[in-house]
């Protein structure tokens, strides 16, 4: 059973995001880790290779300036190896233009019986770029995992619904997008990190992946940004401590709007 | 200047048009002069009236997809229309979990982009442009579709209001699916519905939702109490969502439900940026948390830094005692 997960490195949520003034894209040229929904799909494909006795976790990535913080966490979790596409061509490359980097680097991967990513970023949120990678590499997919099995060459999953949840199967190989949630992502022990970092990581650039500017970049995105300006704040109302009797207010501003 | 024509994908339970794909058609009214759908249920005339009376005047009809994820099908059936020369100038998608599938292997099989996360939509000569949120709805993102038709964009939910145009009721066209091969093979094989009570997230006029600072599972006990004296929906945060203490179903925010409700009482909640896309749009919002500084107090109108469990009992008391 080998596994790729596609994953992506971030910068840290913690720090106020910005927007390059220039390029008007996120700016991420900072020091990048891995993003937390994809610690999901890592650990899902850890427990699945171990399940099935055997096989490798593959990781894939698209990153600025050779980042490799995010992988290294991965590869200290237990991942065997990664492939890094990193170019300065792909700045502005929209998720469709993601999609094809990623799809175009799985193929270097031989033997991949499931590819998982998360179900969106939490910088960008697309929340497209898994179909889209499915599509690219055409084969089948189930979004929104949140339970998975896998017996004789078929992967059985529990997809969200508004409802509820579906079970829903399919053969193997296939794309499938995991929800925070479906595992609990292990800490990496101090033995891995110190393996993690003798792991291969396999640098590639836009070409070597066949890719050109009419694919990827702001040149393959096909749309501009005409226009970024604050939205309407909402101001901030009463702010107060409670003192044993907040409740009460609560419960006149509730009257107030004939709520109660 | 409008566009031509635009299609929007419509999604439906028990007959019933979802609120988001009237929201659409509504807008699309005023987008472009001929607003159509695309469809993949079984029950296509159940359901045409609701969308006529939105101002569809037709809706594009796949039948039964006999247990398939819809995603790839109805992908191919749309590529084959517009390959066939019946192409709209922009299809619309609801940001939901068949609308982002959909979106994402038509996008792959028309080469187009696809724009997803918009709260807003205008039309620049031949162009459709979408305005987005970013950093939890503090940016708003105005983007210009700049390559040939279709335009793919991705709404979120209770972006527009929905509006009945009077129309008749939606003629239905059959449309084919073509064969999808291996890639068409994801088969839904049994329907789970978790059973809620009380008013639905995206319907309920008061919403309340917890968070981690109720400490503990057990402790959610306290939301659910209050928002049935309430007669509200409850609802949670990422955090309590991802460890476990509620379904999926009860998350607000950018990857739960978007609510507007009148009133929205958070308890025990920061306000992470994901929180706050989906519920700041609510016309009143109440705080409970013990941080002075958590974020949600920049949106709250009534904030009270406190203990959730002692503010949340003493407000429960409050509303029993009063019948």
């Amino acid at each position: 059973m080998n596994v790729v997960v596609c994953v992506k490195q971030i910068p840290d949520p913690a720090e106020p995001g910005a927007l390059d003034p220039t390029t008007k894209t996120l700016k991420r040229d900072g020091k990048l880790i891995l993003d937390e929904s994809d610690s999901y799909g890592v650990e899902m494909a850890l427990q699945l290779v171990d399940t099935a006795g055997g096989g490798e976790v593959t990781l894939v990535s698209m990153a600025p300036n050779s980042e490799v913080g995010g992988l290294r966490t991965a590869l200290a979790m237990g991942a065997a190896k990664a492939i890094l596409v990193s170019d300065p061509a792909l700045a502005g490359t929209d998720a469709l233009g993601t999609a094809k980097v990623l799809a175009n680097a799985v193929k270097r991967v031989e033997g991949a019986d499931l590819i998982l990513t998360a179900t969106e970023s939490s910088d960008g949120y697309t929340g497209t770029v898994p179909e889209q990678l499915a599509g690219l590499l055409d084969l089948p997919s189930i979004t929104f995992a949140k339970h998975i099995e896998i017996a004789d060459g078929t992967v059985k999953v529990q997809r969200q619904t508004e409802a509820g949840y579906d079970d829903v199967e399919c053969p193997l190989p296939a794309v499938v997008s995991v929800t925070a949630g479906v595992v609990e992502p292990r800490y990496p022990s101090f033995k891995g990190i110190m393996a993690a970092k003798s792991k291969p990581v396999d640098e590639v650039t836009a070409a070597d992946l066949g890719l050109d500017g009419s694919q990827v970049g702001w040149s393959g995105a096909n749309q501009e940004i005409v226009n970024i300006e604050a939205a309407p704040a909402r101001e901030a109302g009463e702010v107060f401590e409670d003192d044993g009797t907040a409740f009460e207010k609560i419960v006149s501003y509730l009257e107030n709007l004939k709520v109660i | 200047m409008a566009l031509s024509r635009i299609w929007v994908l419509a999604e439906a339970s028990d007959g019933k048009v979802g609120t988001t794909t009237l929201e659409l058609i509504t807008k699309a009214r005023e987008l472009a002069d001929t607003v159509e759908a695309v469809y993949s249920g079984a029950d296509a005339d159940a359901i045409a009236g609701e969308l006529g009376a939105h101002g569809a005047t037709k809706v594009y009809a796949t039948g039964d997809l006999g247990g398939a994820l819809v995603g790839v099908p109805v992908a191919a059936a749309i590529a084959a229309q517009i390959e066939g020369g019946n192409a709209p100038d922009a299809i619309l998608f609801g940001t939901s979990y068949d609308g982002r599938d959909v979106s994402g292997r038509l996008s792959v099989k028309l080469d187009r982009t696809v724009i997803s996360n918009n709260v807003d939509l205008e039309v620049d000569g031949d162009a459709l442009v979408c305005t987005g949120q970013i950093f939890g709805g503090a940016t708003d993102v105005k983007t210009k579709f700049t390559g040939t038709g279709p335009h793919l964009a991705l709404v979120r939910p209770k972006s527009f209001a929905a509006e009945p145009s009077g129309g008749g009721a939606a003629a239905v066209e059959t449309i084919a699916v073509p064969d999808t091969g291996a890639a068409g093979t994801a088969r839904i094989t049994n329907r789970f519905v978790e059973e809620r009570e009380g008013p639905s997230l995206e319907d309920a006029a008061v919403v309340v939702s917890g968070g981690r600072g109720l400490g503990e599972a057990e402790k959610y006990a306290l939301v659910e109490e209050l928002a049935k004296l309430l007669g509200a929906a409850p609802g949670a945060s990422r955090a309590i969502v991802d460890a476990g203490w509620v379904p999926y179903s009860y998350q607000v925010g950018q990857t739960g439900k978007v609510v507007k409700p009148a009133v929205y009482i958070a308890a025990g909640i920061s306000g992470a940026t994901q929180h706050m896309v989906g519920m700041k749009g609510s016309k009143n919002i109440i705080a409970i948390n013990k941080d002075a500084e958590a974020p949600i107090f920049s949106v709250s109108d009534l904030g009270v830094v406190g203990d959730v469990h002692k503010v949340l009992p003493a407000l429960i008391e409050a509303l029993k005692a009063r019948g």
